[in-house]
């Protein structure tokens, strides 16, 4: 079971929006593949093309052996004929059928005697058997999520397609939704491409992730792969509190895989870090390095790998603090007595890495 | 049947046969406009919408050209039905209906529009075709609007006189409708049989408009 796709398709600029050009091209096997980015980047456009509530400008769209759109050969699926699940931000139950009336509409396609028991099954298994007369106004919010991902099981599909299922939960629905996109992800053998903007939704979900930016994929990678390495600043900064350093290489120790690193803080005086070895770098290049926010340290004295730094401000977080320094340093670190006279910044050397590398 | 009774239930009849007529026509016609694209959709919506604007003589005027004796239509309605259909109550019935689809397409096209297409979106990715999805999603989505615009289709072609007289006559006791025989009535100054039609009549309508509306409510909550 693969997905696989070259889209394009172009978003006239129009009184009401800028114009958009959507260009993207992957693959996705079975398990789930996170589309991340920004809003606007694409993502939702590039499933709705998938599922075909929209037409592609170029390209094609395979799924399994199955030839879902193709420019130049003038093929293009109905939404019906893709048997792509999709399940949609919004809740989609429909209003005015009970959960079972939901679930059933779904089945319809199937041979009626096993219909009912393919809906029973569904309502077992999603807890949904003291709500299945009701309708979805008068169920809570959870039941409706595992509804509607139970009503788009039922159809059998080749792919699911989801489209940030988790907005507007609570933090214990949001668990629960994600202990079931697990569960689906182990037992289920198709590709199931998941929207969001929320990273931590796509480290703990995403087998795969794709980083959408302005309608392009900036970089296809495991989620820690792109957490340790993201291919350029705007994916840093998208992972947030990204700090992004210009350094020159001093000098490079491969057999004690070490470098010495000259690094400014925003203008400020220069020091020297200890970082790991870089390799496919010389003495003297200048490199970007990118640093995670809650990776580095905040100390009231000098030492190893520390550098001086002017403290700004310091906004509380529900579980951190966040340090600013001057020169858009920024630093989480856990709360405790920090009220230093002097602050020092230290960078642990495994926390340096160069942009773009891989 | 009295000259009391009779222009009532004919008016009934008439009403209800053209509210089926114009429902038919009318859901067809606003799902095509809500939609489907394309050339021309525009200009189809302006004729749906004429009946509303004419004057009733104009609108029966049309209609009388349209189905007299020597006209296609007319000919082809008396090679099957073997009686020419002017001047019957046949043809008030089509008067009504005429009138009233322009009520209907407006009410039910924006009851379409206003439905969140996420929903047919979701039927879709469901497998179910488009069919299935206007009478077991759109339909009963839009079901206010529909509803209220057959209830005011039924009022329209229950109180049509101008295209009705031009069309179907003023022969009493054969296509005498209830509007027409108030008129009458005014006229040969019977002001108690006149009176008398018009009390039905608003009360009729009344009872149906209210009847609906408590329908609508109970299905709602």
């Amino acid at each position: 079971m693969k997905l696989e796709a070259r889209i394009a398709k172009h978003l006239p600029e129009s009184d009401d929006s800028a114009g958009f050009a959507l260009d993207v091209e992957f693959s996705a096997s079975p398990g789930i593949t996170v589309l991340f980015g920004p809003s606007g980047a694409g993502k939702t456009l590039t499933l709705d093309l998938i599922a075909g509530f929209a037409r592609p400008d170029s390209g094609r769209i395979l799924l399994n052996d199955v030839l879902l759109f193709d420019a130049a050969a003038k093929v293009f699926l109905k939404p019906q004929d893709r048997d792509c699940g999709y399940v949609s931000q919004r809740d989609s139950l429909f209003p005015h059928m009970t959960l079972r009336q939901n679930l059933a509409f779904a089945a319809e396609r199937r041979p009626r005697l096993e219909r009912h028991r393919r809906v029973q099954e569904m309502i077992d298994r999603f807890h949904l058997a003291d709500v299945a007369g009701r309708r979805p106004a008068s169920v809570s919010g959870g039941q409706r999520q595992r509804c509607s991902i139970a009503r788009t099981l039922l159809t059998g599909p080749k792919a699911l397609l989801l489209d940030e299922p988790a907005t507007g939960l609570d933090a214990n629905l949001r668990a629960e939704l994600f202990q079931i996109l697990l569960e689906l992800r182990k037992e289920l053998e198709i590709p199931l491409l998941y929207v969001t903007h929320d990273l931590d939704e796509a480290v703990m979900l995403g087998n795969r992730m794709l980083v959408y930016e302005a309608g392009k994929i900036v970089q296809a990678a495991e989620p820690q792969m792109v957490l340790s390495r993201p291919a350029n600043a705007k994916v840093a900064q998208m992972l947030g509190h990204a700090n992004i350093l210009e350094a020159e290489i001093l000098a490079l120790d491969p057999g004690r895989d070490t470098s010495r690193l000259r690094v400014s803080l925003g203008g400020g005086p220069m020091g020297e870090l200890r970082g790991p070895y870089l390799p496919g770098h010389l003495i003297g290049d200048r490199v970007r390095l990118v640093l995670r926010a809650d990776e580095l340290r905040v100390h009231g004295s000098g030492g190893e790998n520390r550098l001086p730094a002017v403290l700004e401000k310091t906004v509380e977080r529900a579980r951190m603090t966040e340090f600013r320094f001057a020169g858009d340093l920024v630093v989480l670190a856990s709360r405790g007595e920090r009220d230093f006279r002097n602050w020092f910044v230290e960078f642990p050397p495994e926390g340096l890495r160069v942009l773009g590398a891989t | 049947m009295t000259s009391f009774t009779f222009p009532l239930l004919l008016s009934l009849k008439i009403a209800a046969i053209s509210t089926v007529f114009s429902v038919v026509a009318g859901l067809w016609l606003a799902w095509v406009l809500a939609n489907r694209a394309f050339p021309g959709k525009e200009f189809l919506d302006a004729v749906v919408t004429l009946p509303l604007v004419f004057p009733p003589t104009v609108l029966g005027y049309y209609l009388l050209v349209l189905l007299s004796k020597n006209s296609a239509l007319g000919r082809v309605y008396e090679s099957v039905f073997g009686v020419p259909l002017v001047f019957t109550w046949q043809a008030a019935v089509v008067a009504a209906t005429i009138h009233a689809i322009p009520l209907l397409v407006k009410s039910a096209r924006a009851g379409f529009e206003q439905t969140d297409p996420v929903f047919e979106r979701a039927a879709r990715s469901m497998g179910a075709n488009e069919w299935r999805i206007f009478w077991r999603v759109t339909l009963p989505l839009a079901r206010r609007a529909v509803v209220a615009a057959g209830v005011i289709a039924f009022a329209r072609s229950l109180g049509d006189f101008g295209a009705t007289l031009m069309i179907a006559g003023d022969i009493p006791f054969r296509t005498q409708t209830a509007a027409i025989a108030i008129y009458d009535a005014v006229e040969s100054n019977n002001t108690r049989l006149a009176a008398a039609l018009t009390l039905v009549l608003s009360g009729v309508t009344l009872l149906i408009a209210y009847t609906a509306n408590r329908i609508e409510h109970r299905r709602a909550r």
